[in-house]
Parts: C-alpha cells; sequence; structure tokens
C-alpha cells in the first residue's frame, strides 16, 4: 500500500518536472538551442507571486482572490523575461565565422541571463524561502486508502490540458506548421515565407507560459517559493528530456514521470541523499546508452551546438 | 604581502589553470559544462592522500592530477560520440555524477568536507599557473594544436585532411581534465579545506564562460577570461559601495548607506555575458588582433621572408 502511495505521489510530483521539461524540449525541438534561463523563469513566476501576494497587488486588486491574481501576474512577468530573452540572446545568433562554438552563443547568453535573473531575484526578495499563502495543502481525497491532495489533481488536470494543447498548436494550427518547419530547416523554412521573426517568439512565450505555469503550480502545492527552487526541478526537467529524448513533447511528458518515479523510488529504498545520484546517473547512462532517448529523433540536437 | 593579496593570487592563479583545463575541449570544439566534477576529483584525491596518509604536496596534487585525467580520458571515448546539446549534457551530468557520489561518500567526509592538513603558499600556484600557462602556448604552437584549431574550425575538412580527429579530441578532453584536476588539487591545499558545495554547477558555468568570453581562438584568451573576472569581483568590492553612495547621494539620501548586495557582482557578471555574446560573440581576444599585434612590431623583417 506504502508502495501505490509513492507511485500516486511519483506522479504528482513528476507532472511538474513534466511542465518544465516540456518546455526544454520544445526549444531544443524547433530551434536547437538549450535554454539556461528555463528553472530562472520557473524562479520567477513563483518568486514574483509570492512578492505579489506578499505585499499586496497593484492597481488595487488586493482582495479575496489575491493569490491567483499573484500568480497570474508572476507567469505574465515570465513571460516578459522570456521575450527578453528571445531579444538578446536567439535574435542575435548569426552566423559569422562558421565555427563549432559559435553555435553556442545563445545557450552562453541564457547563462548570462540564469546568472542576472537569479541575483536580481536574491536582491530584491532575499535567499530565504518563503511560504505561499495558497490554499490548504491539506485538502486530501481518499481513494481506497491512497490519499490524494486536491491542489495536485487539479494541477496534473492542468497539465495534461496544457500539453493536449501544445500537441494541437504544433500539429494543426499555421504558427504550429510553421515551428516544425524551423525545426526541419531553418533556412528553408525562411525561403518559403515562414516569418522567423514572428515565429521564433512563440516558442520563448510558450517557455514563459510552461514555466511560469509549473512555477505556481509548484507554490500551491508545495506551500513554499525561494530564489533557489529552480535549480532542483531544473535539473530533474532536464533528466526527463533527456531519458524520454530531446525534441519529443510526449517523450518529455513520459521522462518527466519516470524522473518523478526514479526520485520517489530512490528516497523510498534508499533514502533522499542519493536522488541526486540516481536521477544524474539516469541522464548519464541514457546519454550514453541511448543517446536519443526513448522517443527522440536521431537529428535533433546533434547540429554543431 | 598581505593575506588578503596572498588569497587573491592563489585564486587567480587557480581560476587561470582551470580555465585552460576548460579551454582545451573548447578549442577543438567540444563545450564541457562539467568543470566542477573535474576539479572535485583532484581536490578530493590531494585532500584524502594528504589527510590520510600525510603524503607531500607534490605527489598528492600529482596524483589528483592524474585521477582526473585518467577519468577524463576514460569518459571521454563514450561522452565524445555524443555532439551537440548532448554533450553538453553528458558532461554537465558527469559533474553532477561526481558530486553526488561525494557526498554520499563517507570515507570522503560527505557533506561534512574535509580538511587538508598539508597547507601551500600563494608562490605554489603562481608558479604552476605560469608553467600551465606556457605549457598551453607551447601546446598550440605544435602541431597537435594546429590540428585542435582545424578540428575546432571544420571537423570534416579536417578529417578528409587525414587528422586523427578523435584522437585529437580525446587528448584534449582528458589533458584538459587533467588541468582541471590540477587546479583542484592547488585548490585544496591553498584553502586548507574541501567541501563538495564549492564544486557545484555553477563553478562549471563560471569557468566555462571565463574562457569564452576572453576567447577560445588562441591562448590568451583563457589568461584574460580568468584573470578580468577573478579580479574584477575584488575591484567592485571596493568600488560598487562607491556607486552606491554616490547614487544616494545624488538622490537626496542623507546620512550612511549599507553595502550594497554581494550578489550584483555576479549580476554585471551575467550582463556582461549577454553584452559579450551580443556585440563580440567571438570573445574578447582573437586571432586576428594578436596577429594584428604582432604585425605592427615586426614588419621590417619579415616581409622579406614572407
Amino acid at each position: 500500500m506504502l508502495l501505490i502511495q509513492q507511485f500516486v505521489n511519483s506522479i504528482m510530483l513528476g507532472s511538474v518536472y513534466v511542465t518544465v521539461a516540456v518546455a526544454f524540449t520544445l526549444t531544443i525541438g524547433v530551434l536547437n538551442f538549450l535554454n539556461f534561463t528555463i528553472p530562472t523563469l520557473f524562479m520567477l513566476a513563483g518568486m514574483v507571486g509570492w512578492a505579489l501576494a506578499h505585499w499586496g497587488l497593484p492597481f488595487g486588486l488586493s482582495g479575496p482572490m489575491t493569490w491567483p491574481l499573484a500568480l497570474f501576474f508572476g507567469i505574465c512577468v515570465a513571460i516578459l523575461a522570456s521575450l527578453l530573452v528571445e531579444r538578446l540572446t536567439f535574435r542575435y545568433l548569426k552566423t559569422k565565422y562558421g565555427d563549432s562554438t559559435e553555435h553556442a552563443i545563445p545557450l552562453v547568453s541564457s547563462l548570462g541571463f540564469l546568472l542576472v535573473l537569479e541575483n536580481l531575484v536574491r536582491i530584491g526578495y532575499g535567499t530565504d524561502a518563503q511560504r505561499f499563502p495558497g490554499p490548504s495543502a491539506d485538502l486530501t481525497m481518499n481513494i481506497g486508502g491512497i490519499f490524494v491532495r486536491i491542489p495536485q489533481l487539479v494541477s496534473l488536470g492542468i497539465v495534461v490540458l496544457i500539453v493536449v494543447g501544445l500537441t494541437w498548436l504544433l500539429k494543426r494550427s499555421r504558427i504550429g506548421r510553421g515551428l516544425r518547419a524551423i525545426a526541419e530547416n531553418p533556412d528553408a523554412a525562411n525561403i518559403l515565407g515562414v516569418d522567423t521573426n514572428r515565429v521564433v517568439p512563440v516558442v520563448f512565450m510558450l517557455t514563459g507560459l510552461l514555466c511560469g505555469l509549473a512555477g505556481a503550480l509548484f507554490a500551491v502545492n508545495y506551500g513554499e517559493v525561494s530564489p533557489q527552487m529552480g535549480e532542483d526541478i531544473g535539473t530533474k526537467a532536464i533528466a526527463g528530456m533527456v531519458v524520454g529524448g530531446l525534441g519529443s513533447i510526449w517523450g518529455a511528458v513520459l521522462g518527466g514521470l519516470i524522473v518523478g518515479l526514479t526520485e520517489m523510488m530512490t528516497i523510498h529504498f534508499f533514502g533522499a541523499d542519493t536522488v541526486q545520484v540516481a536521477v544524474w546517473g539516469l541522464l548519464l547512462l541514457t546519454l550514453l546508452l541511448r543517446p536519443q532517448g526513448l522517443f527522440g529523433h536521431h537529428s535533433i540536437g546533434k547540429g554543431k551546438l | 604581502m598581505s593575506g588578503y593579496w596572498a588569497g587573491i593570487l592563489s585564486i587567480l592563479a587557480i581560476n587561470v589553470i582551470f580555465a585552460y583545463g576548460i579551454f582545451l575541449p573548447v578549442a577543438t570544439g567540444q563545450l564541457n559544462l562539467g568543470g566542477a566534477g573535474f576539479q572535485a576529483l583532484g581536490a578530493y584525491s590531494a585532500a584524502y592522500l594528504s589527510a590520510m596518509y600525510g603524503l607531500p604536496v607534490p605527489v598528492t596534487v600529482g596524483v589528483g592530477m592524474v585521477v582526473a585525467g585518467v577519468v577524463g580520458f576514460l569518459i571521454a571515448f563514450p561522452i565524445l560520440r555524443t555532439r551537440g546539446v548532448y554533450l553538453v549534457l553528458a558532461t554537465f551530468a558527469f559533474a553532477e555524477v561526481v558530486a553526488g557520489t561525494i557526498l554520499n561518500s563517507d570515507t570522503l567526509g560527505g557533506a561534512m568536507g574535509m580538511s587538508v592538513p598539508a597547507f601551500i603558499d600563494w608562490e605554489v600556484p603562481v608558479i604552476v599557473a605560469v608553467c600551465v600557462t606556457l605549457f598551453v602556448f607551447y601546446l598550440m604552437s605544435t602541431r597537435f594544436g594546429l590540428t585542435m584549431r582545424a578540428t575546432h574550425d571544420d571537423e570534416v575538412v579536417t578529417d578528409l585532411m587525414g587528422v586523427n580527429i578523435r584522437m585529437v579530441q580525446v587528448s584534449a578532453f582528458a589533458i584538459g581534465g587533467a588541468l582541471a584536476g590540477l587546479a583542484g588539487g592547488l585548490y585544496a591545499h591553498a584553502f586548507s579545506f574541501v567541501e563538495i558545495q564549492s564544486f557545484n554547477a555553477l563553478i562549471s558555468i563560471y569557468v566555462l564562460l571565463y574562457v569564452l568570453l576572453g576567447g577560445t581562438q588562441t591562448a590568451w584568451g583563457p589568461l584574460a577570461g580568468a584573470a578580468f573576472f577573478t579580479l574584477l569581483p575584488e575591484f567592485l568590492r571596493s568600488f560598487l559601495p562607491t556607486v552606491k553612495s554616490a547614487l544616494a547621494a545624488l538622490v537626496g539620501i542623507e546620512g550612511p548607506v549599507g553595502p550594497p548586495d554581494d550578489s550584483w557582482r555576479f549580476v554585471i557578471l551575467g550582463a556582461l555575458t549577454i553584452a559579450m555574446m551580443v556585440f563580440r560573440p567571438e570573445g574578447l581576444i582573437t586571432r586576428t588582433m594578436i596577429e594584428r599585434l604582432r604585425f605592427r612590431r615586426s614588419t621590417a623583417g619579415k616581409e622579406v621572408t614572407a
């Protein structure tokens, strides 16, 4: 029974990883860009949400709906920050010399953004973990002896909706076709009339939305935010993305759940200290034995980064 | 010399060696985001041998260097099979696995860290750093250095020219790992204490930024990058409070102003990174820049022979 309970917990935990992993995989799949600002955007949404809920909302909006509105603004800030990252990192990626490390330019810029945003939040809000005044996390449902927290169940539903919506967007909409064309071959897409400067920001908006949403769900479910909250989630999400296969959305979903499961089972059998080794070991093994992951495409992420 | 400057010189020397360790793989086109892992291997090997067996410093540091180099060589084969994003992730994962393993190891002190009995003063890291710098400059001037540059610029063509690019990449990765291990060993002795928290992912990021911002085309780049970014925080430490007081005076706040947050230094490092990538992505020091400097000095003699 305890094992089943752990299994349920791991799915709940995994759903946060899934959201962030989908953000990672989307950027890599379409732009071949490992975006290191993703954990920071996640943290930004949570921290800004907390700050607004704590010190009151602008425009006299404070009231009974404070914390959902605060989280909503937090997500908006994450999206705006993500668009700023697009402006200053990706848009300047122009091949000038054709050597192999210059493809790392966006990656390096995103590392710069990680430092800037995270430290600005530290300066503004301090380094301590803060309690998020959300709904009581004790609302639980008892299904045949298994306890399920209601906010977590709701977040799981939201995550599923988002992923299905994203799949639909990529498969059926005009923007999605443009994104897939860019993923296939950016130059050819450009020649065939895909406006890169209009389509690429969509990826970053979606990234901001997914990360912001994950940050908001995390704040509600765990009732705690801190400037460091992105690091742990970010690493787990990267592991999930790699296990599932780079560039594959459903791979990221499955990978995130596998990482959540690995984490819970490691804690259950070996204790909390070994989680990091287990998750990263899983990642390293996947990279060495089956680099394309479970569902990944061979070509993605292989370009001269 | 005051203890403050001795500490800065030690850390500067260690950072220069560490930066060269990351520079060598990057110079062959392999981004190594696992620098902290190699540094931790070197540091912990040195610390363990020094604490448990009381071996002299040259032996402990040497063993640390060899351990990191051998591990670098062994993982280079599977890791360099991966490319692009995968390579970055694999090196990153490697560092995390090393950190996690040490954290869970009781013989290495786990989260408590280890104190290192043998202490070295600032002269030793500085002398070693000078030797390493000369070694890397020599290496880049050899035929091997030429094949490294060629591999960096275009792998396919270099392969077609009959260069064993795999051998070049694995060697560069392993030598780089050994240098990072050397930096770690020196770190352990210079600070008399190692704890795994000081070999975290941010360290790997910083050192890669030193190398990329300094420039990867010549061996001058990592030297400039490491020196600049080690000395910049120290400069800012005295400069930022002045700026803050001046700003406060400008806005009209009276009285004493508290020192600014330590995090501002990292904000500036990050902002500089972003600005560099926008305006000069090839790094501070480039091959053409060096050539131009040299040209001006020795035009007279060279033109005849050329």
